[in-house]
C-alpha cells in the first residue's frame, strides 16, 4: 500500500488518475482503517485529504451559508457556537456518531462517502439542503447530498471524483431543523431508524420543509411527501397524522437482527412527528 | 513494502521510527517504541483500549496510520504519570478498585485525563458519556466513574 499525503486536491487527483489498483482517500480514517484492518479493503494507494489547506475549517458562505471543510471532525462541528446554533439538527446527527474516540476523527465527508443507509449525519445534510462540491477528471461539480448515496455502500461519484467540501444554505429567520435516531441503546450504536426535519415559518404556518428517513431503504431517503403534509400547517394533529402515514408509507425497511419491517415502520412514524415538533420548537426560537 | 520514517513526539519526548504505511498508530507505539501501555481490545474503534492523544484529541489509535504521526503530539497512558508520582486519576483508580483485570484500565485513564483537561468539573452523567467509548467487561463501571468524579475533586482542591 502507498501511502499519499497531496497538498491540494488537483494534486490528489493526478495521484488517484495515476494509481491502477484500490484507491481509497482518507478524511478522518474511521471506515477505512477498519476496513483495511478486516482484510475487506486493502488499497493499493491510500490518499490523505487531511494536510490540504482548508479542509479544517469551518467558514460563512456570502450568502449566509457554511462551508464544512472534508477534515472537518464531529467534536470541532460540536465545538462551533454559530454553527451548532444555525443548524442543531446537523450537527445533533454528527455527533451521535460512535464515542468520543471516534468524534476525534470522523467526519461528515466520509460518513456520506461510506453510504451507510444508516449513516446518522446524513439524513441531517438532506434536510437540510446541503450540496458537495465534486472535483474529478471531468472537472468540478455540485451535487445535492440526496443525489450522492447509491445503495449499502455505494455512491453515485465516478472513479477519481472527491468531495472537496459540504455546503450549507443559509438558515434564514424562522427555520429549524432536528434529528433522531432510535436504537436499543443509550449510546454507541447504529440507528434502527433515523429521520431529521427541517422547516421555515411564515408565523405559525410552516412555509418549506424537508423530511429525510435513514436505516428503512437501501439509502437515505428524501420524502417529498412527507414535506408537503407539513407545509401550510401550523404542526396540528392532522398534518402530523398525515406527515406519520407519508413516512411510513416511503419506508421500505428490511428484517435484520435490529429491527423488524414492521417495527422499523412503527417507529418511523413516531420519529418523524417528534422529530418534527422538535424542529418546529427549534423554528419558533425555542432554546436549541 | 518501503517503510516511511516518522517524527514525532510522545509524552513530551522527540521520538523517530519507521512505519510500514499499513501500520496502525498502535502497532507503532507498541512494536516500535516499546509502549505496551495502549492496549488493543477490538481494532475497530469500539473498546477504546488503545485510546490516546494526538495534538490533544482524544482518538482510537487503532484507527490512527502511524504514518499520520508525522509531526503531532501523541500523549499516551506512560506520560500520566510524573516521574516516579503517580496521576491523581491513577491514584484514584487504586483507591476505589476500578480495576479488575486491567486491560481496558489505561485507555479509560487517558479519555478520563482528556476530559478532566477540558471540563475540570464533569457530571456523572457527562462522564459516563465521555467514557461511552471505553468498554469494561468486570467492573460494572460504577467504581471507574466514582474513581474519575472523585480524582476530579481532588484536582480542583489542589489548584
Amino acid at each position: 500500500m502507498h501511502y499519499h499525503k497531496p497538498h491540494t486536491f488537483e494534486d490528489a487527483l493526478k495521484i488517484a488518475a495515476n494509481a491502477r489498483g484500490v484507491t481509497r482517500f482518507l478524511a478522518g480514517g474511521t471506515d477505512v482503517l477498519v476496513q483495511l484492518r478486516a482484510g475487506i479493503v486493502t488499497p493499493d494507494d491510500l490518499i490523505d485529504l487531511k494536510l490540504i489547506p482548508g479542509v479544517h475549517d469551518i467558514a460563512r458562505t456570502a450568502d449566509g451559508g457554511w462551508t464544512i471543510g472534508i477534515a472537518v471532525s464531529g467534536a470541532e462541528l460540536g465545538r462551533h457556537a454559530a454553527l451548532v446554533a444555525e443548524w442543531p439538527g446537523v450537527v445533533e446527527g454528527m455527533n451521535l456518531v460512535g464515542s468520543t474516540q471516534v468524534q476525534g476523527r470522523a467526519t461528515l465527508a466520509g460518513n456520506l462517502c461510506n453510504g451507510s443507509p444508516a449513516a446518522d449525519s446524513v439524513p441531517g445534510l438532506v434536510a437540510a439542503g446541503a450540496t458537495v462540491s465534486v472535483i474529478g477528471p471531468n472537472g468540478t461539480r455540485k451535487l445535492a447530498v440526496e443525489d450522492i448515496p447509491a445503495s449499502p455502500g455505494r455512491t453515485h461519484l465516478q472513479a477519481g471524483e472527491i468531495v472537496t467540501a459540504i455546503h450549507l444554505p443559509p438558515r434564514g429567520a424562522q427555520g429549524g431543523d432536528a434529528y433522531l435516531r432510535f436504537i436499543p441503546r443509550t449510546e454507541m450504536d447504529i440507528a434502527v431508524v433515523g429521520c431529521a426535519i427541517s422547516l421555515t415559518l411564515d408565523g405559525d404556518k410552516i412555509a418549506t420543509a424537508r423530511v429525510a428517513l435513514g436505516a428503512v431503504a437501501p439509502k437515505v431517503l428524501l420524502v417529498a411527501d412527507a414535506a408537503a403534509a407539513l407545509i401550510g400547517t401550523t404542526l396540528d394533529d392532522k398534518a402530523l397524522a398525515a406527515l406519520q402515514a407519508a413516512a411510513t408509507a416511503a419506508a421500505q425497511p428490511i428484517t435484520d437482527r435490529r429491527g423488524t419491517v414492521e417495527f422499523r415502520k412503527d417507529v418511523t412514524a413516531v420519529l418523524a412527528a417528534r422529530t418534527a415538533r422538535i424542529a418546529y420548537a427549534r423554528a419558533k426560537g425555542a432554546v436549541k | 513494502m518501503s517503510k516511511i520514517h516518522v517524527s514525532a513526539v510522545v509524552n513530551g519526548d522527540p521520538v523517530d521510527f519507521l512505519a510500514d504505511p499499513r501500520e496502525s498508530l498502535l502497532d507503532c507505539l507498541r512494536d516500535q517504541l516499546g509502549l505496551t501501555g495502549s492496549k488493543e481490545g477490538c481494532g475497530t474503534g469500539d473498546c477504546g483500549a488503545c485510546s490516546v492523544t494526538v495534538d490533544g484529541v482524544l482518538v482510537c489509535s487503532c484507527l490512527v496510520l502511524g504514518v499520520e504521526a508525522e509531526g503531532k503530539a501523541i500523549g499516551t497512558v506512560e506520560g500520566l504519570s510524573d516521574g516516579g508520582t503517580l496521576h491523581p486519576l491513577q491514584r484514584k483508580f487504586i483507591e476505589h478498585a476500578a480495576l479488575q483485570c486491567g486491560f481496558c484500565t489505561p485507555g479509560i485513564l487517558v479519555a478520563a485525563k482528556a476530559l478532566l483537561d477540558q471540563n475540570a468539573s464533569p457530571t456523572e452523567t457527562e462522564v459516563r458519556y465521555w467514557l461511552a467509548g471505553n468498554l469494561c467487561r468486570c467492573t460494572g463501571y460504577d467504581k471507574i466513574v466514582r474513581a474519575v468524579m472523585d480524582a476530579a475533586s481532588e484536582m480542583r482542591e489542589a489548584v
